[in-house]
């Protein structure tokens, strides 16, 4: 492997980069761009009592993008050599037919904003010490009861070096390291089998097991699942329903944050399209996307196509103030990107994407919030969710709830989806506590996955749907 | 569904080319040490069409290889996005290094031959590779073209995609394994938008094939513009108990959601509903579910496994008694038994696991408008949503979004939205009204058609 350029940060050298920057606008297009993937990835595996499997991989690549008009040609190549680089770039020209003459391109590299330094690459830590962290969950998590039937641990940590060039002129790096560490068990009870899962995950290194102790990682997933064992059908039809804080921050990611990505919005896809200025929701809610917060799932210092990461405020109390946008769409709205250009490698063209997206803190205690809620469902933890922009109806699925009965919490409810249209939920929203958190997820769209983060106080919903089968 | 490519950066390997380069890295294993290498390498092209124009061409290459070592029953992994040697000499020894972590299990180990042939399977259309970049490209215009203009209720073309890729895969051990796949997959899709403002209803119709030249744009256009328009006016239905009428597309998720709780894998781990169920009856008499990779038809069908060996026909359920799981060597080891052939890979980064690749519910005698006509009141879903977040495949729990219409006097009736339906697959399985005749072979893992299953219970209003 070459390690060229490695002195100044960059994968491939600055020359070179111009030239293939050159040889894509050759046929007349008008942007170009080079982005260059190095990454890393370690994963282990214990499972059934076993450590079954250690793996590490190496993909290194780069893509070129050549825009013109309203159309854009892309190529990816594993070959990182010149040549290699210079066939992506014809190859990715090809859409421009108008033949626009060699066009020089000279860069100046800019120095990324590092939100938080790595103290211990994860490369440096020996296998030994990975694999004993599996093994430590794995104990801690059939010590959490008799009715733990099986246990998964599961670890893993990339290194992601990325370099982006285009023809305005931009050559920006970043190194991004991520960490994360997961369990999921089985109980056995009477009724059958039930399932818990835990998960912490950071943009750091190796230091994440210096705040995080693997064990209540696993206690927290042997739990989910022990507390399901005795679980009840959950309810089905509207109830108020109330969100523990850091559980449920993928209600805001599927409600409205992919209904506010330019993408959406151009094509008249979401239910927000002309909502600019309106209120959208209770006034309770102010949601942000920031790429910048230190360690959290869905930072970067720079996005996908160069862009430093920002906050950006996209509902101020219940006002819309903002969309999320990557260079092409807003390129076409004469405005700057808002540093949400993102993909999930070399071999995809960026689209926009959220990074860490939550809502605010109110001022209610969380306490008092479930003390004046005589009857619904309070969901201590939400799994994945899925929405469609264009009607904004969306659903989240509960992986630990239980049923609230005169204020109080009672009993488990077994797994169900929630379900509820965007702007509707979001108007419903009537307390918000003070007690902020955030947790990692792995965000899906158009076949491209990225890390992102989601977060969310103690908050209550006056109705939403719940797909129980209580009444049997 | 796919990414994307053009001849240009990449031609096509030539055959056997792969094999040849897997078998030279197999013969590295050194005594009492067991070696196994994935080669892959694909081509894709990616055409996006918006509002007449090209709104991204993609073109792309890629090639890896993933190398397992297993010593003394410890495995060991290790994967590349390249071919180039240097780099696959580094990967063999992170492979072997990653294997010392391991802990030994005794049913650890790579496939041998079993003396099963190979189906011969023409799963390869040449025509991805020979059709210019520009006709593709056409044909994605055409695709939002007739979409815009199908329908005066249709406002909005979302996507209209042309993708296509052609892949090859090779597999050496030092165990005597040596088998190449191929297969290429062209396909269209489109998503309308129909409607206006608070009344906008989305449909996505698509079309699948081994080859550009058996796409059908019309079908494609069709199906979205139905699904889109005839969710227009679309309301929350009253909570209560109903049976539901699957779409052929519901169907088949629904069967990808039961094939996991028939991987070999979960049931040796007691992380299957199904687990300990042999012989028993899991589902409705009439129900008869099989995994044939050897039936060319469908879009899972390969002649090999992903560890080598010859894909054959497993039956799963039979008249609703359980018979058996997909298992690939190790999890087969740990339940005593021989592989099904089952191994499949998410590629040359990952490990070979026990999986369905080409389900098949037997096909009943009713067509699609015959079942509607025997339901009585019901809930005809159009599209579920949320099954990664509301289907668990252990505990067997179900829950998801649905949208749909309802179904009266054995017509369509209203459409519905923003309402879950919710069982469990055990009683789901068990509670099927009728398995349609009109099978439609679909991406994924399984094929499609209409199905009825009685007694859900639907969450509205």
């Amino acid at each position: 492997m070459s390690d060229a350029g490695s002195a100044t940060g960059l994968l491939v050298e600055t020359p070179v980069i111009e030239r293939v920057l050159g040889a894509a606008l050759q046929r007349g297009g008008e942007f170009a761009e080079v982005f260059v993937e190095d990454r890393h990835s370690t994963s282990a595996v214990l499972d059934d009592g076993r450590v079954e499997e250690l793996s590490s991989g190496r993909d290194r690549g780069a893509g070129v993008r050549v825009v013109v008009g309203e159309t854009t040609g892309y190529a990816h190549t594993a070959d990182l050599s010149e040549r290699g680089l210079l066939a992506a770039a014809e190859a990715a020209a090809a859409v421009a037919r108008q033949g626009g003459g060699r066009r020089v391109v000279a860069l100046e590299h800019r120095e990324s904003v590092k939100r938080n330094e790595v103290e211990q690459l994860p490369e440096d830590v020996s296998k030994a010490r990975k694999i004993e962290l599996l093994v430590q969950a794995d104990e801690a998590a059939r010590a959490s009861g008799n009715a733990i039937s099986q246990v998964s641990a599961s670890y893993g940590d990339g290194r992601r070096r990325i370099q982006v060039a285009n023809s305005d002129g931009t050559l920006v790096a970043d190194d991004q390291v991520r960490t994360r560490f997961s369990v999921s068990c089985v109980a056995v009870g009477d009724t059958g089998m039930q399932t818990g899962y835990e998960s912490s995950a950071f943009t750091v290194g190796f230091e994440l097991f210096d705040t995080v102790d693997v064990r209540e990682v696993a206690a927290a997933a042997a739990r989910r699942a022990l507390v399901k064992l005795t679980a009840r059908p959950a309810p089905s039809g509207e109830v108020p329903l109330i969100l523990e804080s850091g559980s449920g921050g993928i209600l805001f990611h599927e409600a409205c944050g992919h209904g506010l990505e330019a993408d959406h919005i151009a094509k008249d896809a979401s239910v927000y399209v002309g909502q600019m200025g309106e209120q959208v929701a209770s006034p309770l809610v102010t949601l942000v996307d920031d790429g910048t917060i230190g360690p959290e799932w869905g930072s970067f210092a720079v996005d996908d196509e160069g862009n430093s990461a920002q906050r950006n405020v996209l509902i101020e109390k219940g006002v819309l103030t903002d969309y999320m946008w990557d260079y092409l769409r807003g390129r076409k709205d004469n405005r700057g990107s808002s540093g949400n250009g993102r993909r999930q490698n070399y071999r995809h063209l960026p689209m926009v994407r959220m990074t860490n997206t939550f809502l605010l803190n109110g001022d209610a205690e969380p306490e008092e919030i479930l003390a004046q809620t005589p009857t619904g469902v309070y969901v201590a933890k939400l799994g994945g969710g899925q929405v469609n922009t264009t009607t904004g109806d969306f659903v989240f699925g509960t992986v630990e709830a239980y049923l609230i009965e005169d204020g109080h919490i009672t009993e488990p409810l077994r797994d169900a989806n929630l379900i509820g249209n965007g702007p509707e939920v979001l108007r419903r929203i009537d307390a918000v506590a003070n007690d902020f958190a955030m947790g990692p997820g792995t965000c899906g769209k158009d076949g491209q996955s990225v890390p992102v983060g989601c977060g969310q106080p103690t908050l209550r919903i006056t109705g939403v749907t719940i797909g129980g089968t209580a009444g049997d | 569904m796919t990414d994307t490519v053009s001849q240009e950066v990449s031609p096509s390997p030539a055959e056997g080319e792969l094999l040849e380069l897997a078998l030279r890295i197999a013969g590295a294993a050194k005594s009492g040490e067991q070696l196994e290498v994935y080669v892959s390498r694909g081509v894709e092209t990616d055409v996006r069409a918006y509002e007449g124009e090209v709104e991204s061409l993609s073109s792309a290459a890629s090639a890896g290889v993933g190398i397992r070592v297993v010593v003394g029953g410890r495995q060991g992994f290790a994967y590349a996005g390249t071919l180039e040697e240097s780099v696959i000499k580094q990967t063999l020894a992170d492979a072997r290094d990653n294997a010392t972590f391991a802990t030994a299990d005794e049913h650890v180990g790579l496939a041998g031959p079993d003396g099963v042939a190979p189906t011969s399977l023409d799963l390869w259309d040449d025509a991805v590779l020979r059709t210019p970049s520009a006709a593709k490209v056409e044909m994605a215009l055409e695709l939002e073209r007739r979409a815009r203009n199908a329908d005066a209720r249709v406002r909005q073309v979302a996507f209209a995609d042309y993708g296509d890729m052609a892949a090859e895969a090779a597999v050496a051990s030092s165990t005597g394994i040596t088998a190449t796949a191929r297969r290429t997959v062209s396909s269209v899709a489109v998503e309308t938008i129909a409607g206006a403002d608070a009344d906008s209803q989305t449909g996505v119709g698509f079309c699948a094939a081994r080859g550009p030249g058996d796409l059908d744009l019309d079908k494609a256009v069709a199906d979205a513009v139905q699904r889109s328009t005839r969710m227009l006016g679309a309301t929350k239905a009253r909570s209560g108990k109903c049976a539901v009428v699957l779409d052929p597309r519901v169907t088949s998720t629904l069967l990808a959601v039961v094939s996991s709780a028939l991987s070999g894998e979960a049931v040796t781990k007691g992380r299957s509903f199904f687990a300990d169920r042999v012989g028993e009856e899991v589902a409705v008499p009439t129900l008869i579910l099989v995994d044939d990779p050897t039936d060319a038809r469908s879009f899972g069908a390969s002649t090999h496994d992903a560890e080598g060996l010859a894909c054959r026909r497993n039956v799963l359920i039979e008249n609703g008694v359980l018979r058996g799981f997909v298992f690939d060597t190790t999890s087969a080891r740990r339940a005593g038994l021989a592989s099904t052939a089952s191994a499949v890979r998410g590629g040359y980064a990952t490990t070979p696991v026990a999986g369905c690749r080409a389900l098949l519910l037997s096909p009943g005698t009713l067509e699609a408008a015959d079942i509607l006509s025997r339901v009585g009141e019901a809930l005809f879903v159009q599209s579920i949503t949320g099954v990664h977040s509301g289907v668990n495949p252990v505990s067997g729990d179900f829950s998801v979004g649905a949208e749909g219409l309802m179904v009266r006097d054995g017509q369509l009736a209203e459409p519905v939205r923003e309402v879950t339906i919710a069982s469990t697959l055990q009683r789901m399985l068990q509670s099927v009204l009728h398995i349609g005749a009109d099978v439609e072979w679909l991406p994924g893992v399984a094929a499609g058609q209409t199905v009825a299953i009685d007694g859900m219970a639907l969450s509205g209003s």
